[in-house]
């Protein structure tokens, strides 16, 4: 992406590129997310198919759905704010689309390269939290108003454990940058032997752990789903949505899943790269150009592995309490996040 | 020796990945139902049908439905006598018996009053319609469906058997 914006190309061209290059980054991981897992592994878990009519094996079922979405009359409840309740889940989808611009692809695949990647993808990716309240509120509807303040009050308090558990990272890696951590990790050795790189996985468990626990309850996804409990609060803060802004609500929920996996496998897999050592490579000047093609499918198999794990602990486990929820963020997940930032000080200094 | 204790949330996610497994290997629990059918078992209530000939219009179904979904009506006719020189019979003829399954809840009642059995239950489930006053099956209709009624299982040993036959 970035090599051929460098080259000739005038500014209208590459903004489209860009938008391009946005819808793919977003809608791809959202599409397979909801096909592999939602529809098929959900089933397969609870020892049926899923849909099987519309396309080979029902992969054409999604388009199915969004047709029918988008047919759906725009409606809005009679005392709702119409304004923010029109707006509201857009402001989610524009978090999800800011959250991808960071997201380093290959050596020059990527849309931005920040020097504190990381830190404006934790923040952007609390913009979705005002989506998500603007909408609890604007539906003029109690169990949208409940919902969305148990939203507000989960994500507040996992956003906490999810910025703690990447400081180890940014504290082992010496940079906030996510291409730079990416080489960081590729191009670093264990104990001498760099067969392997250096993934953060192996020295950041516990922040990887924490991380994951965090990302899987900013995506409300079922152990800590209290927001949209659809045994007490209908749909939480989506229950007045229908047709395309309800469309627009679940394809933000899972593309952010998608981008959160693949935000994770950046700063614990090694993201887009393959160890250094193998290709004789030492520094990102050194890759060949053919990783910019096989650098986004190395991303992509790690963002589906890391979402399995999403949509297994999603699909396995009953909800939490609204005050276990907010108690295992606080007492449990802070306390070991923050365990985890002073021992990787102390190793970081010693070694 | 006790096997060491598995945490529960570890043993959860090994429940939905044996399934995932067993799923993926062995095939679903569930039958693509267009494509594939399960048959009912043989005392399925699927559908009632209706044995016009045992019928003799006594109204016993239609009184005792609990959803009024059994319309009767009938007239008396005069039958040659029995023997020769005797008075004419008089017998119940059936204009109409209709059994609106928009309304029926399948309970059963009907066949179990039926002094006459002149109704039967049939394991067959597909007559779905796509407008709901096609779904009032008429004499004839439900005259067809004897052809799926199954043949009654053997009585168990010693059993007593009940009615004249």
């Amino acid at each position: 992406m970035h090599a051929l914006l460098a080259s000739d190309v005038p500014y209208w061209a590459q903004s489209l590129l860009r938008v391009l290059g946005g819808l793919v980054a977003v809608l791809l991981p959202a599409g397979t997310v909801v096909y592999l897992f939602l529809f098929k592994m959900m089933s397969f878990m609870q020892s049926r198919l899923g849909p099987m009519e519309a396309g080979p094996y029902g992969s054409l079922q999604l388009f199915a759905e969004v047709g029918k979405w988008l047919q759906k009359e725009d409606i809005h409840p009679a005392r709702a704010d119409k304004f923010l309740f029109k707006i509201a889940p857009l402001v989610v989808l524009a978090s999800t689309f800011l959250l991808v611009v960071v997201v380093p692809f290959g050596p020059d695949a990527w849309f931005t390269n920040f020097e504190a990647g990381i830190f404006y993808a934790l923040a952007v990716s609390s913009v979705s939290v005002l989506g998500i309240l603007i909408a609890g509120w604007a539906s003029a509807n109690k169990y949208s108003l409940l919902g969305g303040l148990r939203a507000a009050g989960q994500l507040v308090a996992y956003e906490l454990p999810m910025v703690l558990a990447v400081i180890g990272v940014v504290i082992q890696a010496g940079t906030m940058n996510l291409q730079e951590i990416v080489v960081a990790q590729n191009a670093g050795s264990m104990f001498g032997w760099d067969g392997l790189g250096n993934p953060y996985l192996l020295t950041q468990f516990v922040g990887f752990a924490v991380f994951m626990i965090a990302v899987q309850a900013e995506l409300t996804q079922t152990p800590f789903d209290m927001p949209i409990a659809e045994s007490e609060l209908v749909s939480g803060y989506m229950t007045e949505y229908s047709g395309f802004r309800f469309l627009i609500f679940f394809i933000a929920e899972f593309a952010t899943a998608g981008v959160f996996s693949m935000i994770a496998a950046v700063l614990f897999l090694g993201g887009w790269g393959v160890p250094f050592s193998w290709f004789g490579w030492t520094s990102l000047g050194d890759i060949d150009n053919w990783m910019n093609i096989v650098g986004p499918l190395i991303l992509f198999t790690k963002m589906i592995v890391l979402t399995f794990l999403i949509m297994w602990v999603r699909f396995s486990y009953p909800r939490f309490r609204e005050d276990q929820l907010q108690g295992f963020a606080w007492k449990v997940l802070i306390p070991v996040s923050l365990v985890n930032i002073m021992v990787t000080a102390i190793l970081k200094v010693a070694f | 020796m006790a096997k060491p204790k598995v945490p529960g949330l570890l043993k959860g996610l090994g429940v939905t990945f044996g399934t995932l497994m067993r799923t993926v290997t062995e095939g679903a629990a569930t039958v693509q139902y267009p494509h594939e059918k399960e048959t009912p078992p043989i005392r399925a209530r699927g559908v009632i049908a209706l044995h016009e000939g045992n019928c003799t219009s006594c109204m016993l179904c239609v009184r005792s439905c609990p959803d009024w979904c059994i319309y009767i009506e009938g007239h008396k006719e005069l039958a040659p006598p029995r023997r020769a020189g005797g008075a004419p019979r008089k017998v119940n003829k059936l204009d109409r018996f209709d059994i609106d399954y928009a309304l029926c809840m399948y309970c059963g009642i009907c066949v179990e009053v039926c002094p006459f059995d002149a109704l039967f239950w049939s394991p067959e489930y597909e007559y779905s319609e796509p407008r709901i006053s096609d779904l009032l099956h008429d004499k004839s209709k439900l005259g067809e469906w004897m052809e799926t009624v199954p043949e009654a299982p053997e009585l168990e040993a010693g059993a007593e058997k009940k009615g004249k036959k």
